[in-house]
C-alpha cells in the first residue's frame, strides 16, 4: 500500500501516531472497592465508602481485575511483570473524591507487546504495545443540568481500566482505526472488555505528530483527549496533522499541549498548553502493597485463555478452507465464529461458508438484529443446509425455506413438510413433465437438435416450473439430456 | 483495700468488675463525673458520651453478672477523634471535619467494643494528629496534668495523641488509644507520665482511623501501666482485610510476656542518640534505665545507628508528601464543612483555607512542595533512601541485641507559652521517636521518673519487627524499677 502522506506546499509530511487507549476492565466490582462496576445505574448509586473518599476509607485490590489484566496482556503477547505498584496521581477535581488517582506509573503490570493489524490492501504491520497498567476511573461531572451548579456522580468512580500504551509506530488515521478495532476485537474474545466505545467503556488519547518525509526523529506531538470513537480517532488525527503541517510549512512551531478533537467543526482546539499541565506529584500509593503475582498463576491464567483472533482465523481457514477474507469476516466477533463453527462442523464447509457470508448475513441486516439475537440459530440453519446436501430440497427451494424461517422461527424440516417443498426423485414424474414440455414445444426441440445448445436452459426452466421448483436439478438435467437426445 | 475508684488500673479494674466489687456503673459514673469536675479545664475531650456510656455499662454488668462479657467489659476508656466511630462525631481535631459523623466504625475501635470497651468520648489531639504539643487542635489545646513543683503555668501534654495522655494521667479513663506516625504515643505519654506502645507498623488495622501518614501511622494502646496497655493491644491488634498494609499474623497474649523478665537480653544503646545539647536531666535517666536493665540481668552494649540523624528530615518529608495526598479528600465536595465559592477552586480554596489551621497548612504546603516536579527526587526519592538505611541500621543492631534503650522525648513537658515559634524547633522533640516510626518496628514509652521541677520523663525501648512481647518484658523491668507511683497535680481521685 503507498504509504500516507500528507502532501503540504513544501513537500510531503509522514504522521506519526501513538494511541493510549482506556480500557475498562470486565469485573463485578470496582478496582479497589466491593461497589458494583456495572454501566448506567441511578446516579451514586454503585458508589462504596472507599470510592467516595471517607476519611479513614483503604482501598483493597481486587484479584479479578488483576486477573483481567493479566489475560489482557497475555493477549496482547505481552510481558507480564510479576511486580507491579500502584502509584497516586494527585489533582484536585470535584468528580475526583480522594483527590488523587490510583493508577501505576512507574511499574506496570505489562510490559512490552504487540499488535498485528492487517489493512485494507491486505498489508499486515505490527504495532508495538510500550506498556499497559491498571488504574481507577474518575467519576462524572455534569454540568448541563443547572445554570449555576454542576452534579456529580461517582457511579463510574474507582471502575477499573487498563491503559494500553502503543508505540509511536502507527502511520495514517487507518492504521489507527485498524488498531484500535483490533485492539477491542482482543480484547471481547479475552472478555477483559466489553469494548463498548458509546458507554465510554474504550476510548482513547492521541499522540499525533508530523515529519518531513525521510526525516530522522520525532518533532513536537500533540495530545487529542478523550476520543470515544474509531471514526473520530481517524478524523481527529487527518485534521491534527494537516493543522500541523500547515504551521510548520508557515514557519511556525508546535507546542506541546493537550487538545481536544470537535467531531462537529471537525477541528482540534487547545485544551491547555505545557505551561499549565498538571504536576500529578506522582508517589507510590502507601495504602497498597507493591502487587507480587505468581508465575504458576499466570501461567494458569495463560493456560485458561479463549483462543485469540488471529490463532482462530489461521485454524478456520485451515480446517474449513476459507479464505483468508472470508475468514477476517467470520472472526470479527468470536460470536460469529462460535456460530459459524456450530453450523459448518461435520456439515458442507462450503455451503456454510456461503450461506452465512449471504444470506444468513443479508437477513441479520435486513431485520436489525445480531448474531446474539439471530432469528435463525446456528443448529435451525445446521438443518437447513443437510437438507440441501441430503437433496431433501435444492437449493432455491432451501432460500425460500430460510425467508420462512426468518419469518415464523419455524425448524426448516417443518416448513418443508407443511409446504411440500420435498425434492422430487422419482424419474417417472420427472420424465412425464419433461414428455409433456418436450411435446408442447416440438418447434423448440427441432431447433436444440439442430444446434441451438442453449436452449437446454429453457427446457430445465421450464421442467422446474412444472416441478413447482421442486425437481431434484440434478435429475432434470440428466432426464433432459437423455430424452433430448432420444 | 481501695482507698477511691480512682486507684484503679484497667487490669485491677477488670478484676474487681469480674468479682462484682465493683459494677460497671459506678466505674463508669465516677469516670463520667470526673470528666463533668476536671476536663472543661484539660479539654481532653472533644465529644463526651455519656449517655451511650451509661447504657454500655448496664449491659456490661448484665454479662458480668451472668459470669460472661469479653475482656474488656465494662472498663471505661477514651478514644482518640482520629478513629472513625459509628453515629459519634469523628474530628481529627480540625474544623474541617467539625460536625462529621461516621456512618462507620473503624476496625481498632470495633475491636474494643467487641471486647466489651466502654467509651466516654472522643480525645482532642492535634489536628490531624499534626504536632508535638496538642496545641494545633481546632477545639483548643489540652493541658497537661501535670504541673512543675515551682509554677502554676499550664503544661503542654504533648502530641499528637495529647488528650488521650491526659486523660489517661487525670485518671478520666481507664486507658485510651493513640496513634504514633513519628512519636504521637510515646511523646505525650511521657509527657504526662504514663504508659504508651506503638506496635509493629501492621499490627493495628488502619481501617477507618483518618489518615496522616499511611505509611507511618499506627495505632496504639495508652493506659497507665504496661500490663494495661498489654491489655489494650492485644484487643486492639490483628489482621484486617479491609487493609491491605496490616499483616496476617496471630496476636499472642501480652500479658503473658511481662513476667518474663530481661535475663540473659541484650540492651542496645545508641551511641548517636546522645546528641549534643541534651539535657543533663534526661541523660540521667537514661543511665537510670541501664542501670536497671543490668541489675535485672540484661547485658547492656553500645550500638550504632549511624543513620539517626537523617532520621528527622527524612520523616518530615516522607510523612507531609503523604499527608499532603491523604488530606487532598477533605475539599468540601461531599462530607465535612463547605464554605461556598463562584468556582469550584474557589470553593476548593475558600473550604480549605477557612477549615485547615495553620500547622496543617504549613505541612500540605510542604509535602506537596517535596512530591513537586523537578524536586521529587532531592526529597522524596532521598526520604525513602534514608528510610530503607534506617530501617537496615535497625536490623543490623538487632544481630547482636534484642531491645534498644532511648530517652523517649529530649525535655519534660513544656509550658503552653514556652513552645518555640519556630516550627523547627518543635519538630525536634520527635528526634528520639522517629527512627522507630520510619522502620516500622515496635516502641514503648514507660515513665521513668521525675524532673528537677517534678515534670515526668519517659524512657523508651525500641524492639524488633513483631517482638512485642520482648519490649513488654523489658518494659516491664523499667516500671517495676522506677515504681512511677507520682501523680499528677490534676487527678480524679484527688478532691478539689
Amino acid at each position: 500500500m503507498s504509504a500516507y502522506r500528507i502532501t503540504g506546499e513544501t513537500g510531503e509530511w509522514e504522521v506519526i501516531v501513538g494511541l493510549e487507549v482506556h480500557a475498562q476492565i470486565v469485573s463485578q466490582s470496582k478496582l479497589f472497592s466491593g461497589a458494583s462496576a456495572e454501566y448506567g445505574g441511578e446516579p451514586n448509586t454503585h458508589v462504596s465508602l472507599v470510592d467516595a473518599g471517607f476519611p479513614g476509607m483503604l482501598p483493597v485490590l481486587n484479584r479479578e481485575c488483576v486477573a483481567q489484566a493479566v489475560r489482557t496482556g497475555l493477549g496482547l503477547r505481552a510481558q507480564i511483570n510479576l511486580f507491579s505498584r500502584f502509584d497516586r496521581k494527585n489533582y484536585f477535581y470535584a468528580d475526583l473524591p480522594t483527590g488523587y488517582q490510583i493508577s501505576q506509573f512507574e511499574h506496570p503490570i505489562v510490559g512490552k507487546g504487540t499488535v498485528e493489524i492487517e489493512l485494507s490492501d491486505g498489508e499486515v504491520r505490527h504495532i508495538g504495545v510500550t506498556r499497559m497498567h491498571m488504574e481507577q476511573d474518575a467519576g462524572k461531572s455534569i454540568h448541563d443540568q443547572d445554570p449555576t451548579r454542576s452534579f456529580i456522580d461517582l457511579n463510574r468512580a474507582g471502575v477499573a481500566l487498563m491503559e494500553i500504551v502503543s508505540e509511536p509506530d502507527i502511520r495514517s488515521p487507518e492504521e489507527a482505526g485498524a488498531y484500535i478495532r483490533k485492539l477491542r476485537q482482543i480484547l471481547r474474545y479475552l472478555g477483559t472488555c466489553d469494548g463498548n466505545m458509546e458507554e465510554g467503556s474504550m476510548r482513547a488519547d492521541v499522540n499525533v505528530s508530523v515529519r518531513r518525509e525521510g526525516e530522522e526523529g520525532y518533532r513536537t506531538r500533540c495530545e487529542i483527549k478523550n476520543v470515544n470513537s474509531v471514526r473520530f480517532v481517524m478524523q481527529a488525527i487527518e485534521v491534527e496533522a494537516q493543522r500541523q503541517v500547515d504551521i510548520w510549512e508557515s514557519g511556525g512551531e508546535i507546542d506541546q499541549e493537550t487538545r481536544l478533537f470537535d467531531h462537529v467543526k471537525s477541528e482540534t482546539r487547545s485544551l491547555r498548553t505545557k505551561e499549565d499541565a498538571h504536576d500529578y506529584r506522582y508517589f507510590p500509593e502507601s495504602d497498597l502493597l507493591p502487587l507480587v503475582i505468581e508465575q504458576s498463576w499466570v501461567d494458569e491464567l495463560k493456560a485458561a485463555l479463549p483462543e485469540l483472533p488471529e490463532d482462530k482465523r489461521a485454524r478456520l481457514e485451515k480446517e474449513y478452507g476459507v479464505s483468508r477474507y472470508e475468514s477476517g469476516v467470520l472472526t470479527a466477533e468470536q460470536s460469529v465464529a462460535d456460530f459459524y463453527e456450530t453450523v459448518a462442523r461435520g456439515a458442507d464447509a462450503r455451503l456454510a461458508t456461503n450461506w452465512i457470508l449471504g444470506d444468513f448475513f443479508a437477513a441479520l441486516n435486513r431485520t436489525g438484529r445480531t448474531i446474539e439475537d439471530s432469528p435463525v440459530s446456528a443448529e435451525a440453519l445446521r438443518e437447513l443446509l443437510s437438507l440441501i446436501s441430503d437433496s431433501t430440497i435444492n437449493g432455491k427451494i432451501a432460500k425460500e425455506v430460510f425467508e420462512d424461517m426468518v419469518e415464523t422461527g419455524e425448524k426448516a424440516s417443518v416448513i418443508v413438510d407443511r409446504k411440500g417443498l420435498r425434492q422430487v426423485t422419482d424419474t417417472g414424474a420427472i420424465e412425464a413433465a419433461i414428455n409433456d414440455i418436450l411435446a408442447a414445444n416440438a418447434d423448440k426441440v427441432a431447433e436444440y437438435k439442430s444446434g441451438k445448445d442453449k436452449l437446454f436452459g429453457f427446457f430445465v426452466g421450464q421442467t422446474m416450473k412444472a416441478m413447482k421448483g421442486k425437481a431434484n436439478p440434478a435429475m432434470v438435467n440428466e432426464l433432459l439430456k437423455k430424452l433430448l437426445a432420444s | 483495700m481501695m482507698s477511691s475508684i480512682f486507684d484503679y488500673t484497667l487490669a485491677s479494674a477488670r478484676e474487681a468488675l469480674r468479682a462484682r466489687k465493683v459494677s460497671a456503673v459506678e466505674l463508669v459514673d465516677a469516670h463520667i463525673d470526673a470528666i463533668e469536675r476536671l476536663d472543661d479545664g484539660l479539654n481532653s475531650f472533644i465529644t463526651r458520651t455519656p449517655e451511650q456510656a451509661r447504657l454500655a455499662a448496664k449491659e456490661a454488668d448484665a454479662l458480668l453478672a451472668r459470669g460472661e462479657g469479653g475482656s474488656l467489659c465494662g472498663l471505661p476508656i477514651g478514644i482518640k477523634d482520629l478513629f472513625a466511630t459509628e453515629g459519634v462525631r469523628t474530628t481529627a481535631a480540625s474544623k474541617i471535619l467539625g460536625n462529621f459523623v461516621p456512618p462507620y466504625e473503624s476496625t481498632v475501635t470495633a475491636n474494643l467494643k467487641r471486647d466489651g470497651a466502654i467509651s466516654l468520648g472522643k480525645l482532642n489531639l492535634d489536628e490531624f494528629a499534626m504536632g508535638s504539643t496538642n496545641l494545633t487542635s481546632a477545639f483548643g489545646g489540652v493541658e497537661n496534668p501535670w504541673k512543675r513543683c515551682d509554677s502554676d503555668a499550664k503544661l503542654v501534654p504533648g502530641g499528637s495523641s495529647g488528650g488521650s495522655a491526659a486523660a489517661v494521667a487525670a485518671g478520666l479513663v481507664l486507658g485510651a488509644t493513640g496513634t504514633d506516625t513519628g512519636g504521637s504515643i510515646r511523646q505525650p505519654a511521657a509527657f504526662c507520665g504514663i504508659t504508651g506502645i506503638k506496635p509493629t507498623y501492621g499490627r493495628c488495622s488502619r481501617f477507618g482511623t483518618i489518615a496522616f501518614a499511611s505509611s507511618l501511622d499506627q495505632a496504639g494502646p495508652m493506659a497507665r501501666t504496661l500490663q494495661d496497655c498489654a491489655i489494650l493491644l492485644e484487643s486492639m491488634a490483628g489482621f484486617d482485610p479491609k487493609d491491605s498494609t496490616s499483616v496476617d499474623r496471630p496476636v499472642p497474649h501480652y500479658e503473658a510476656a511481662l513476667g518474663r523478665g530481661v535475663k540473659g537480653l541484650k540492651v542496645g544503646i545508641p551511641k548517636e542518640y546522645r546528641i549534643d545539647g541534651l539535657p543533663a536531666e534526661i541523660e540521667a535517666i537514661w543511665q537510670q534505665g541501664i542501670d536497671w536493665l543490668k541489675e535485672a540481668g540484661a547485658e547492656v552494649v553500645e550500638i550504632s545507628l549511624p543513620h539517626t540523624k537523617y532520621g528527622l528530615p527524612a520523616y518530615y518529608i516522607a510523612a507531609l508528601a503523604e499527608a499532603s495526598s491523604n488530606l487532598a479528600r477533605y475539599d468540601g465536595v461531599r462530607f465535612g464543612e463547605r464554605v461556598q465559592g463562584a468556582s469550584l477552586d474557589a470553593l476548593y480554596e475558600a473550604t480549605r483555607a477557612a477549615g485547615f489551621g495553620d500547622e496543617v497548612k504549613r505541612r500540605i504546603l510542604l509535602g506537596t512542595y517535596v512530591l513537586s516536579s523537578g524536586y521529587y527526587d532531592a526529597y522524596y526519592l532521598r526520604a525513602q533512601k534514608v528510610r530503607t538505611l534506617l530501617q537496615r541500621d535497625f536490623l543490623k543492631a538487632y544481630e547482636t541485641v534484642d531491645v534498644i534503650l532511648a530517652p523517649t522525648a529530649p525535655s519534660g513537658a513544656f509550658a503552653w507559652d514556652e513552645k518555640p515559634t519556630d516550627p523547627v524547633q518543635v519538630y525536634l522533640n520527635d528526634v528520639f521517636t522517629v527512627p522507630a516510626s520510619m522502620a516500622g518496628v515496635p516502641a514503648l514509652s514507660v515513665p521513668a521518673g521525675l524532673d528537677s521541677r517534678g515534670v515526668p520523663l519517659g524512657l523508651q525501648l525500641i524492639g524488633r519487627f513483631f517482638d512485642e512481647e520482648t519490649l513488654l518484658a523489658a518494659g516491664s523491668v523499667l516500671e517495676k524499677a522506677a515504681s512511677f507511683t507520682h501523680r499528677p497535680t490534676i487527678h480524679a481521685g484527688v478532691s478539689a
